[in-house]
């Protein structure tokens, strides 16, 4: 009976939309096509060739761009190559500097999103609206109006001073902290949504059933909590860090060169006259594949814990 | 008998609304205890307050002689089954039932042996990997009240467990947690909204009704002793008459019934003169010839409910009685439209003041 049912079913919906099926997808096919495959192909293909000067490529194939980043073979070219640490270390501190964005996003945005999603129905649309709202003004004005405030003469440390809480303006342009701060600013939101989603949907009655079995509020966020809002707080993560990692307005106006971020590399290659596209494209290459293979490793421990869990049935 | 909880003079308030006024109770230690009243009346207002999840806006709560209303929930020795299971979603079912013995710092190896053993006594020994998602409603009820078990409280809240079960599992589980409560000694506050399931599982029953505690007794003594019309009238079927009481002697009330016919009796939650009610079950009614009854009408409509008919009489007065005629007796079952006599037993036909 079932089966005749489900496949009279079938029948009616493809003979509906049969034909149409296809048609359908195209829009997402060609936004898909021309925003996201056609822009990284042409990426990998200006990764291999030859750089002009003044900007611009020879079409002739080459692997300069990667041997420069991964190969140093001294002034000339002519020495035996060595491992190129610069190109390496600016990855790293890269990595590093998105994930303390990354830290701080997720210290301030998972309670500010725990709190939104515990008002009740009119405050909670409110303060939703409030987060999103200086993401309506552009992000290098809202760069440049953080770097007004927290610079040494800036309102920060006027105020503190006056208050008498410091007697020296405390020094946080062009550090990593200033990156770090811009970079929580930028992406905060990205943080909050995907946790207040979650937080949305979590039953609080587990945290009652936690309590009445004697954990105490500590035990009850990390034992029931945090787990069950995981998919909310790995997304809010995720969002954060990759374009953390290739930002470039932050660490250029709040940052020194101390600070230099792959962003602000791959930026250089293609300004101005000093540019070398090829390289540009390859950093990017790089940091596409990085970013590929973490989110992978990701997906790949997801699935294989749910295989786990699904094996025990 | 020791007394397990204590309740004394309790209220709570949400704003205006008044939960529980004035709730005064005590409960034995090893009783299955049940609240029951319909829905909105603050059962899991009261429930909630024993577990810490509330702070009473007045009164004391007292678990074995101590006063608790100052500890938070993870200190009270109380264990709840919650009405949606509260289940938690990203532990296995061994887990879960575990969550509580971890959370009390036992060595590893008990807590293994205990969860097994409990998971034995629910039946799901071979579900203990399981998440509760792949659980049916039934089973993850039980794993439910298998963690709440599982520390061993002194005392066990159930809000309303079974009302999410198919009516067959319901009956069954019944059965199963009487066994449970019975086995282990434990103290159990059952809430239910169904006087069914409180008639036939519990040691005692309160009654409630708007935050206000009606009455407090056996199932036995709230069926068939009740305090006032709303208990009468909540639990089972029952017939208000309205009444002149003329007078009171010796626990003994004469009234007047609506046809003019009076009756003495002595049934009563206490009684006054002026108006009163009597409460007659529908199966203490019986039908006879009209000559030397004590009330009158026309049968106005049968219901067949397979062991017994239901019969609806319409009084001259204009009110109705409701009578049930065992199916054995077929001679007794009347014909629709015909004018009957109706004979109440007068032992069973309790008088209320309200
Ligand atoms: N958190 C709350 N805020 C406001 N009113 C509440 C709250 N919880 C319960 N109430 C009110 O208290 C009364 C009793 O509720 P409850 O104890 O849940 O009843 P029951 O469990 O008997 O159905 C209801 O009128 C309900 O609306
Ligand atoms: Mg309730």
């Amino acid at each position: 009976m079932a089966q005749i049912g489900s496949s009279a079913r079938s029948s009616v919906k493809g003979g509906t939309f049969a034909g149409l099926g296809p048609l359908l997808m195209l829009p997402s096919w060609v936004v898909i096509g021309f925003f996201l495959v056609l822009p990284v192909i042409l990426m990998l293909v200006y990764s291999f060739l030859t750089k002009e000067f003044r900007g611009g490529v020879i079409w002739e194939f080459s692997v300069n761009a990667y041997d420069q980043f991964f190969f140093n073979r001294g002034l000339f070219g002519d020495e035996a190559p060595t491992i190129e640490w610069t190109y390496i270390n600016i990855f790293w501190r890269s990595i590093w500097q998105a994930g303390l964005a990354t830290v701080l996003c997720l210290f301030i945005g998972f309670p500010t999103a725990w709190f939104i999603a515990t008002r009740s129905g009119h405050s909670k649309s409110m303060w939703l609206f409030l987060i999103t709202i200086p993401y309506w003004v552009n992000l290098l004005i809202r760069t440049i109006s953080l770097k007004f405030l927290i610079r040494d003469t800036g309102p920060m440390n006027t105020w503190l001073m006056s208050w008498g809480i410091i007697d020296q303006p405390i020094h946080i342009i062009n550090s990593n902290l200033a990156v770090q701060l811009g970079l929580f600013y930028s992406y905060l939101p990205f943080m909050v949504l995907p946790i207040y989603a979650s937080v949305e949907r979590y039953d609080f009655s587990l945290s009652e059933a936690a309590a009445d079995l004697y954990s105490t509020r500590m035990e009850t966020l990390r034992q029931i909590i945090i787990p069950v809002v995981k998919p909310g707080i790995i997304a809010g993560c995720i969002l954060v860090f990759v374009p953390s990692l290739g930002a470039f307005l932050a660490p250029d106006l709040l940052g020194g060169s101390k600070t230099f971020m792959i962003g602000s590399l791959i930026e250089e290659q293609f300004k101005g006259n000093a540019g070398n596209w090829p390289f540009g494209a390859a950093v990017s290459m790089i940091l596409l594949s990085l970013v590929l293979i973490a989110l992978m490793f990701y997906a790949r421990s997801q699935s294989s814990a749910r295989k786990a869990t699904r094996a025990a049935d | 008998m020791n007394t397990a909880v204590e309740i004394e003079n309790v209220t709570k308030r949400y704003g205006d609304v008044v939960a529980l006024s004035s709730v005064s109770l005590a409960i034995e230690d090893n009783e299955f205890f049940t609240l029951l009243g319909p829905s909105g009346c603050g059962k899991t207002t009261l429930l909630r307050s024993i577990a810490g999840f509330e702070q009473l806006s007045q009164g004391d709560i007292k678990l074995f002689g101590d006063s608790i209303v100052d500890l938070p929930p993870n200190k009270r020795p109380v264990n709840t089954v919650f009405q949606h299971y509260a289940l938690f979603p990203h532990l296995t079912v061994a887990d879960n039932v575990g969550f509580g013995l971890q959370r009390q710092r036992l060595p590893s190896h008990e807590i293994a042996s205990r969860v097994a053993d409990i998971l034995e006594m629910v039946q799901l020994g071979s579900y203990a990997d399981r998440l509760p998602s792949m659980l049916s409603g039934g089973q993850q009820q039980r794993v439910a009240l298998a963690r709440a078990l599982a520390p061993r409280p002194r005392l066990l809240l159930l809000d309303e467990p079974l009302s999410a079960l198919d009516l067959k599992l319901r009956q069954d589980v019944r059965v199963e947690l009487q066994q449970i409560q019975h086995d282990t000694g434990i103290t159990f506050i059952f809430v239910t909204h169904d006087q069914e399931e409180a008639l036939t599982m519990s040691d005692r029953i309160a009654v409630m009704s708007e935050g206000v505690l009606q009455q407090v007794g056996t199932p036995r003594q709230i069926y068939e002793a009740p305090d006032n019309r709303f208990v009468a009238d909540f639990i089972g079927d029952t017939n208000l008459i309205d009444v002149q009481v003329t007078q009171v002697l010796d626990q003994c009330a004469t009234c007047v019934l609506p046809g003019g016919a009076s009756i003495a009796c002595n049934n009563m939650a206490g009684a006054s003169v002026g108006a009163g009610h009597l409460s007659v079950r529908p199966e203490r009614v019986t039908l006879g010839p009209v000559d030397g009854s004590a009330l009158q009408g026309e049968v106005s409509r049968l219901t067949y409910l397979g062991t017994d008919i239901h019969v609806t009489v319409a009084l001259s007065d204009g009110g109705k009685m409701d009578v049930r005629v065992q199916n054995s007796d077929s001679a007794a079952i009347p014909q629709p439209g015909s004018t009957i006599g109706l004979y109440l037993d007068i032992a069973a036909a309790r008088l209320l003041v309200d």
